[in-house]
């Protein structure tokens, strides 16, 4: 109960909450919250480029779509694609990390060092080139993002496995003869989760970013799919006159980076007691 | 003869969150000039409080409650101490490699120190003249002998973490001496020193002492080190001071039960092995009357209700204790 | 009957310059050869550098020795990798200066305690808590610690569970490292009771490693005084408190204090500093500093001579100095 009023004390994190439950609450209820459930496929030309009024709350498209009812339909896309890309980055990432960290052997090195390769090319770039390679479709999306992300993690737990190697607890537990894979998993895991879970609450909002810029780039799912990124990239032609056709997925996608970040920094500042603002 | 350091009824309390830490209680203590005065006692029991409230370096939080601190004359809660520090009053620390800067060589330290606190400053002086920066540097070679540092001009370039333990222990000393002090505050200083290491010190320590005759209150919790160096013992409890007396005196015949049951639990041959029961109050709730009596096998109602004050049972032989007596031998 | 014989066991580091490349060795551990006799309390005593610590962690395993043997309960275990060690090594403990600090502060006591039971034992969970409340008890601490994290006792409490798992396993050697350091006097004495108790109850061998030698008389029957990386003398605490054979030992023992007697200001006479354990001078490396040092000591390193009252001391001159002291 304390946590939680220390937690509601914290407005960004508060704030970041909110944010990321109206994505799950949209994502989830998109069919009952959306005005035209149709238009995730459909269309009506006639409709086309209305700005937002009374039928249409945000406008509509050039295929005369609803913005808002695809806007909907998209946060679902948009969960999918950074839940998944970040959790494969997540398990790829972590037992690397962990190996490399805790044994001080030759891999170690060899294993950060190719990490260190993946995170001296630009995210993006090397994300747009893998999904270029494999063709427009989400999961080449979600995998080029994992691919690019996942030493992240690695580097987090790398550094974190190595400083925690020297304390004296899990020195004991080597001495008392645990085998490694066991303290790996049950000492130095539970010690740096909440590392682990800071790091990740961001990088969705940053996985999302990226999606966003395929799905702008076109190397996400081919249209109609309600892709937010791509929603941006059709508008381009149209702007300024349409102006709600960029700006609605724009907002959209700024709230739930925001959010997932602030969640992130939130979080960040109420597990690890050292950073403890004042309250 | 007056008392050269007169700390009389001293309270000083620490302002936390968590309420006021009581950590003295009426604490009154003297030294006289040139003797080395032992102050001992276990993890907070007070004795570092009241070496910094001497020396004048109490954290924020501190309040003083009531007291005076006589110092050759003056009364050093009365003023600014700033000007009395590093220059009369100097200090040993306890570690000394945490003391030093690890960016700026040995030299340039004591450089900074003599620069300021050198007895050949004049007070407002504000140029440092070249003949003084000679005489200074004369005297920091000098002194470096002194402690038994061999090759001083090599060892003056070098930085602090090169030099070992004791090397940096033995430099503290030149530094704590440079100035010319009538009062070295020492504390716990061969606490982190080996045992070989630490002979070497304390015999340095006291014969240095002797020459210049400087008085030196050393704190420590190791009753062995105070037997060998210290012509006086105060031993402290809880925030108060319980016992002050001659060395051989204190040790052969204390009269306050906490020195005695204190002294049974040293590790000595063929006796058992006997800790005292029981754990030391806090100083948020310190027990009302005699800080000791929950422990005390020879506690009384008095004890329980009544302010113990010092008695004099002997002369030279402070007790604050209500039932002040030898304590059997064992 | 001896449960642990150590024979020229060594750890040697090499020592790096920034290009990596090998300028010579750190020798930690420099052919140290010693025996415990089961049940009884072996005190290994020196200064920093000396090699203590690293003897008894390589003796546990938590360092691999880079030569020489140990016999534990008749099985040579100083070669073995980590896990095939594990099983011979289940009855030899390794005890933490401060026990509580081996304690993973985010698992419960409880668990804690079980662990080495889950990894070691075939134990159904029903006897693993059954040892567990036994092994609680015989350190004097209640039941409801089982569901506590460390942080929620203090720090003797913590101590004791340290100690508590320790002993689950029920070993029969522990290797206790600087039990009494940066305690206050009257906690020691009841630390000190507590491993009486302990050895009492459960059948235990100590090695006691401490800096402390006032502690060590009191509580250690026989003594190994290590300077450098090697046991410059070793035998009945009596024997060599009464009359230390090694000119190291002797140096060592006047500079303890002792209340009411000498005083070391009037009496100490070791010079210098001991050099560092990467530059141990030729033949006896304790010559730089004694004041008995002469040519054959700068050239040969003694071997173990053993004197009249079963002492081993290293020294070439051990049973002249004791006659003339």
């Amino acid at each position: 109960m304390k946590t939680f009023r220390r937690l509601l004390r914290d407005r960004a994190l508060v704030i970041g909450v909110t944010l990321v439950t109206l994505l799950v609450l949209a994502a989830i209820f998109a069919a009952p919250l959306s005005n035209f459930p149709s238009h995730v496929t459909g269309f009506d030309p006639s409709q086309r480029l209305k700005p937002p009024g009374e039928t249409f709350w945000l406008g509509t498209d050039r295929m005369g779509a609803d913005i808002y009812s695809r806007l909907l339909f998209g946060a679902r896309l948009t969960i999918l694609i950074s839940v998944t890309a970040t959790a494969v980055a997540v398990l790829i990432g972590v037992p690397i990390g962990l190996l490399a960290g805790y044994y001080e052997r030759w891999f170690s090195d060899l294993l950060m060092r190719v990490s260190d390769v993946f995170l001296a090319v630009p995210q993006i770039v090397l994300a747009i080139a893998i999904a270029q390679t494999l063709g427009p479709a989400i999961q080449n999306v979600i995998l080029a993002l994992s691919a690019t992300y996942w030493p992240f993690w690695a580097r987090l737990v790398y550094a974190e496995t190595r400083s925690l190697r020297n304390e004296v607890f899990i020195e004991a537990a080597v001495a008392m003869g645990a085998s490694p894979l066991r303290i790996m998993v049950l000492h130095v895991v539970p010690s740096i989760a909440s590392s682990i879970i800071v790091r990740t609450t961001i990088g969705m909002g940053a996985t999302i970013l990226a999606a966003a810029s395929l799905g702008f780039l076109g190397l996400g799912a081919p249209p109609p799919t309600p892709e937010w990124g791509r929603m941006i990239a059709e508008s381009r032609e149209f702007l300024p006159q349409a102006w709600w056709y960029a700006t609605a997925p724009g907002i959209a996608i700024l709230l739930v980076v925001m959010g997932f970040n602030l969640l992130g920094d939130g979080l960040r500042d109420v597990l690890d007691p050292r950073i403890r603002r004042g309250s | 003869m007056a008392d050269f350091l007169d700390v009389r009824d001293l309270s000083v309390g620490f302002v936390t969150e968590n309420g006021t830490a009581r950590v003295l209680d009426h604490v009154s203590f003297s030294m006289r000039q040139g003797e080395i005065m032992g102050l001992v006692g276990e993890s907070g029991c007070g004795k570092t409080t009241l070496a910094r409230a001497i020396l004048g370096v109490l954290p924020d939080n501190a309040e003083i409650g009531s007291g005076t601190m006589g110092f050759d004359g003056a009364d050093l809660l009365a003023r600014d101490t700033s000007d009395l520090r590093g220059r009369l009053i100097t200090f040993i620390p306890q570690d000394p490699f945490g003391s030093f800067s690890p960016l700026f060589t040995v030299g340039d330290q004591i450089g900074e120190l003599m620069r300021w606190k050198s007895p050949e400053r004049m007070p407002g002086e504000r140029r440092y003249a070249a003949s003084r920066r000679r005489a200074d540097h004369a005297r920091v070679l000098a002194a470096l002998r002194d402690v038994q540092l061999p090759d001083a001009e090599r060892l003056l370039r070098k930085y602090p973490h090169e030099l070992s333990g004791g090397q940096r222990q033995r430099v503290m000393i030149a530094m704590a001496l440079l100035p010319e002090p009538k009062l070295v505050i020492a504390d716990e200083p061969t606490t982190a020193l080996d045992v070989t290491i630490q002979a070497q010190i304390l015999k340095l320590l006291r014969r240095l002492a002797s020459e210049r005759n400087a008085s030196v209150l050393f704190t420590t919790h190791d009753l062995g080190t105070a037997w060998e160096i210290c012509d006086r013992v105060t031993v402290m409890y809880a925030g108060q001071e319980a016992e002050t007396a001659e060395v051989g005196d204190f040790f052969a015949r204390p009269r306050h039960p906490y020195t005695g049951m204190l002294l049974a639990s040293l590790p000595t041959q063929g006796a058992a092995l006997r800790g005292i029961p029981g754990d030391v109050p806090s100083p948020f709730t310190p027990p009302p009357g005699c800080r000791f009596h929950p422990r005390c096998p020879r506690a009384t109602e008095l004890c329980r209700q009544t302010h113990n004050e010092t008695a004099e049972p002997a002369p030279g032989h402070h007790v604050r204790c209500h039932h002040p007596q030898v304590w059997p031998a064992s | 009957m001896s449960i642990l014989e150590v024979s020229g066991l060594h750890r040697h580091f090499p020592i790096r310059n920034i290009w990596g490349r090998r300028t010579g060795w750190l020798r930690a551990l420099d052919g140290v050869s010693f025996g415990i006799a089961k049940g009884e309390i072996l005190g290994v005593v020196g200064e920093s550098g000396c090699g203590k610590s690293t003897l008894g962690k390589t003796i546990a395993g938590i360092h691999t020795p880079s030569g020489g043997r140990v016999d534990f309960e008749g099985n040579e275990i100083a070669t073995l990798t980590p896990s095939a060690g594990r099983a011979l090594r289940r009855n030899l403990q390794y005890c933490y200066q401060d026990p509580g600090a081996s304690l993973d502060p985010r698992w419960k006591i409880g668990r804690s305690l079980e662990e080495p039971l889950i990894v070691h034992t075939d134990m159904p969970k029903a006897e693993r808590m059954e040892r567990v409340q036994a092994t609680l008890r015989a350190v004097g601490l209640p039941e409801r610690h089982l569901d506590l994290y460390p942080h929620e006792i203090s720090g003797g409490q913590q101590r004791r569970v340290g100690l508590a798992r320790i002993l689950m396993l029920r070993p029969s050697l522990v290797i206790l490292d600087e039990p009494t350091s940066g305690l206050d006097v009257s906690v020691q004495a009841v630390v000190l009771n507590l491993l009486l108790e302990l050895r009492q109850e459960f059948d235990l061998t100590y090695m006691f490693i401490s800096h402390d030698l006032s502690v060590v008389r009191l509580f250690c029957q026989r003594i190994a005084v290590m300077y450098l990386g090697r046991v410059v003398e070793i035998g009945t605490t009596e024997d060599v408190f009464a009359a230390p054979a090694h000119p190291y030992t002797r140096s060592l023992l006047s500079a303890v204090p002792i209340i009411g007697g000498r005083r070391i200001v009037d009496t100490f006479a070791l010079e210098g500093e001991p050099p560092s354990p990467g530059a141990i001078p030729s033949g006896c490396r304790f010559r730089t500093r004694c004041s008995f040092a002469d040519a054959k000591c700068a050239a040969e390193d003694p071997a173990d001579r053993v004197l009249a009252d079963g002492r081993l001391v290293a020294c070439h001159y051990a049973e002249k100095l004791e006659t003339s002291a």
